[in-house]
């Protein structure tokens, strides 16, 4: 052996020592039981209790980390893209909006119990979010995509009330009239156009059935988009539904337009389901304010006993309580109709604070895990078919060197997934059509270089100038093949989304190891095998 | 040594008329195809919309799955029953921002009382986000196309560079046509399949010019054609083999590999085959077109 054939041993042995150490994390992970791997999944360092349950849970993390990931594809999740609607805010708030709301989903998530939850921004005002694994996906949904914009506002007084219904509809009976004047004769509903579709128990608090809910929508909807009508107050609907006599039916109130205080000043909240004292075991959250929002709290409540309160989540009454006196400790809750869950949520939204603009899910994708399953074991199944076939294949027909070839194939992909382990890349569906164009390049690659041997072996030259030559001649036509293939990946990578980068990254690691592994790794086993044996012929 | 088409001495030139041809017609069939189905059957990442996957378990009948659909507000969806039995696929729409996979399950549960509905899968895709994720698509392709133009044109000659991007916009064409026949979805999937189509093909055409190239410069004397025959020849056996390997692969994914890898995978097989024959035909026909037309050309202007 020469001495630059020795440097090539050494680098060798060194790739595939490394290429091992890298992929043995994903080895361990992957060889566990599934229950196991479960509970590496979930590993939280964090929530140990002792001293001993830490290192254990931080160990299974680190293994974790450093295993190879599945995408959601294969592994299961939840995939949601949302949007941020940042149209009714200024230059400067948008900006900080879409930061704020990354922030406080992350801790919502953080909060729900996903494992490896991944958050990131795309683009101006877009949040990728990707929950792998078993989960309930509405609660997360709901979780995510809820605004949580708690509000304290006054309900106003009967009088209040009732001067401005009666504006409302003076505006529609006037709209309704055209430029007739006022008929006292007329129906109900032309002269008063909006309350004859409320049953109301006072101004203040007014029903509405079930069936008239879209149109009073509408009028409220053009009330608010009417600049000329203005008023200091604000009509919110109840968040759940009462029953009228058998018919549904749901309250409407009148309430200031300003907020007394926001979300932003409740330091902690708890599902509790001993709220309600005229339900007990109803679930609702109780919640402490900051102790700025306690003095604050203390004030408004004082200034305004005898008056009522309304809590308003995401612009809809949670609850109206009239203030009976004084509250000088920062406590309060929120009682309704909610599920068990509904309260859980709510007590983690308010937790980790309102999002500063709404957000919309536009893209959502949810793969249940025995689908991922399943993808992954048909892949496997079908992937280990497709190489044993080649295999079989390239040693029947080159003998020695084809085994050398599937040598260097088992070694290319081997660089492949500890490159993927080391980068902290995500195996998905496209990524494996990224393995498989790769595997069928790198045969490629020795079928070029084989054939060019045996040509040159025709030609009647030694073996050892066949190698030389078949070697030189059709590194050339794989570089050129290399170059072409690595440029469009290239384009791929830049310009593609999701699931095309992911083909396009795996497929050029694949290919520059490849220019290695086929190229390089084989002629060193080629030149040892020639040199040291001193070949007059060769099996290939 | 054991071997397949060694010494091969076909004039496969001179039949390229009759590849082109051929290669016409699948052309026109594809666009016929496309046409006929109102072009490219686009999958949600790419119109908008929804998609839920189910299973049943003991299964069901389609039609009570449709019914089932109905009834929960989605008329007009289109269900499709997959090779499991009790496994179905319905695409439809989203009404409001309501995801509509609740409301199917419970409908189907409702219909099946006895029955276990368990969601595999669902997707929606914003009609916007959805023209964007064409657009990326289109653009990335685009670019790809042209940097292996450019490349090929300063490696070799642009007569070559044109005849392998025209190679690989057939090979790429002709596979949309055959999803189309086949009334299969484009999805993002299936752009991958395109794009690993797309790398096959060049690869496959470099061989073939390189070969031309290497053969151009030890036979000066021997015309375009017989050049160009004796490298196709002399490469044969290498693109049969690649080609079969590929194809064995390709193959194993296509039977196997399951219903989310089967778009891809037949994709993969109509590309591989095409693929094949137009490294041969396609791209160096036309080099060759170029070529004697450029040839003409010239001993036109030279009698002038």
């Amino acid at each position: 052996m020469t001495r630059s054939d020795q440097w090539k041993l050494y680098l060798t042995v060194v790739f595939v020592l490394a290429s091992l150490w890298t992929l043995w994390p994903t080895f361990q992970f992957y060889s566990l039981p599934a229950k196991e791997r479960q509970v590496v999944l979930q590993a939280r360092p964090s929530q140990a209790t002792t001293e001993a349950e830490r290192l254990q849970l931080e160990k299974y993390a680190k293994l974790r980390e450093k295993a190879i990931k599945l995408g959601l594809d294969l592994q299961g999740g939840m995939y949601l893209l949302l949007e941020v609607d940042t149209s009714k805010l200024g230059a400067a708030e948008a900006k900080n909006a879409v930061d704020q709301a990354m922030q406080i989903i992350r801790n919502r998530v953080d909060q729900f119990g996903v494992a490896e939850p991944s958050i990131q921004r795309q683009g101006d005002n877009r949040i990728l979010i990707q929950l792998p694994g078993l989960l309930d996906q509405e609660r997360a949904k709901a979780l995510i995509g809820q605004t949580a914009l708690l509000e304290f506002k006054l309900v106003k007084t009967e009088e209040e009330s009732k001067a401005l219904y009666d504006r409302i509809d003076g505006y529609f009976a006037r709209k309704l009239r055209g430029g007739a004047p006022p008929d006292s004769a007329a129906p109900d509903s032309v002269q008063h156009p909006f309350t004859s579709k409320l049953l109301a128990s006072s101004h203040a608090e007014a029903v509405v059935l079930n069936e008239n809910i879209p149109i009073v929508d509408a009028m409220i909807g053009r009330l608010k988009a009417d600049s000329t009508f203005s008023v200091d107050a604000q009509l919110a609907w109840d968040s759940h539904d009462t029953d009228v006599s058998g018919r549904t039916a749901r309250g409407l109130y009148v309430v200031g337009k300003d907020a007394l205080m926001k979300g932003s000043e409740v330091a902690s909240a708890q599902m509790r389901l001993d709220l309600d004292a005229t339900r007990p075991g109803a679930p609702g959250v109780s919640f402490n304010l900051t102790s700025r929002g306690g003095a604050l709290f203390g004030d408004i409540t004082g200034a305004n006993v005898g008056r009522r309160l309304a809590i308003v989540l995401d612009g809809k009454i949670q609850s109206a309580p009239n203030i009976q006196e004084k509250i000088p400790r920062g406590q309060g809750s929120i009682t309704g109709t909610f599920t068990e869950e509904e309260a859980q949520n709510l007590a983690i939204v308010l937790r980790s604070g309102a999002l500063p603009a709404p957000v919309n899910v536009i893209e959502e994708r949810t793969i249940g895990p025995s689908m991922g399953q399943d993808s992954i074991d048909k892949g496997i199944h079908a992937g280990a078919v497709g190489a044993l076939l080649v295999v079989f294949f390239m040693v029947v027909y080159y003998r020695v060197s084809g085994v050398v070839a599937v040598v260097a194939l088992i070694l290319n992909i081997l660089g492949l997934l500890a490159c993927m382990a080391g980068f902290h890349a995500t195996l998905t569906l496209p990524g494996i059509a990224g393995i498989v164009l790769t595997i069928g390049m790198a045969v490629d690659t020795n079928v070029l270089i084989f054939e060019r041997i045996r040509e040159e072996l025709r030609n009647k030259r030694t073996v050892l100038a066949a190698i030389e030559t078949g070697y030189a001649r059709a590194y050339r036509t794989i570089i050129d093949a290399h170059v072409t293939t690595l440029l469009s990946s290239f384009a791929l990578m830049w310009f593609g989304t999701g699931p095309i980068r992911g083909f396009a990254i795996t497929l050029s690691i694949g290919l520059i190891i490849n220019l290695i592994t086929a190229v390089g790794i084989s002629k060193m086993i080629f030149d040892a095998w020639s040199v040291r044996r001193k070949l007059s012929s060769i099996s290939i | 040594m054991f071997q397949i088409l060694h010494g091969v001495n076909v004039d496969w030139m001179r039949r390229r008329h009759l590849a082109f041809l051929f290669s016409g017609a699948c052309v026109l069939i594809s666009i016929i195809s496309l046409i006929a189905h109102g072009g490219p059957r686009y999958g949600v990442d790419f119109t908008g919309g929804a998609l839920v996957e189910i299973l049943v378990t003991p299964p069901v009948h389609a039609d009570a799955v449709r019914a089932a659909v109905d009834r929960a507000g989605y008329r007009g969806s289109e269900i499709q029953e997959l090779s499991r039995p009790g496994q179905f696929l319905i695409r439809t729409e989203i009404k409001s921002g309501q995801n509509p996979a609740p409301a199917i399950v419970q409908e189907v549960a409702a219909e099946h009382p006895g029955s276990h509905v368990e969601r595999l899968r669902y997707e929606s895709v914003g009609p916007r986000v959805g023209g964007e994720l064409r657009g990326a698509a289109i653009k990335a392709i685009f670019f790809a196309l042209g940097f292996i133009l450019i490349y090929v044109g300063i490696r070799y000659d642009w007569r070559y560079s044109l005849g392998a991007v025209a190679a690989l916009f057939h090979d790429v064409f002709i596979t949309v046509g055959a999803l189309s026949l086949m009334n299969k979805e484009i999805t993002l999937t299936v752009v991958a399949a395109l794009l690993t189509i797309a790398g096959y093909s060049i690869n496959d055409t470099i061989v073939v010019f390189d070969r031309i190239r290497e053969r151009s410069r030890t036979l000066r004397r021997e015309p375009p054609a017989n050049v160009m025959n004796i490298a196709i020849n002399e490469t044969l056996s290498r693109t049969i083999i690649t080609s079969f390997t590929v194809f064995l692969t390709v193959m194993a994914l296509y039977t196997l590999g399951g219903e989310v890898i089967h778009d891809f995978a037949f994709a993969m097989l109509v590309g591989v085959v095409f693929g094949t024959y137009s490294s041969v035909y396609v791209a160096s026909g036309l080099a060759l077109e170029v070529q004697l037309w450029l040839e003409r050309a010239g001993q036109g202007r030279g009698k002038k």
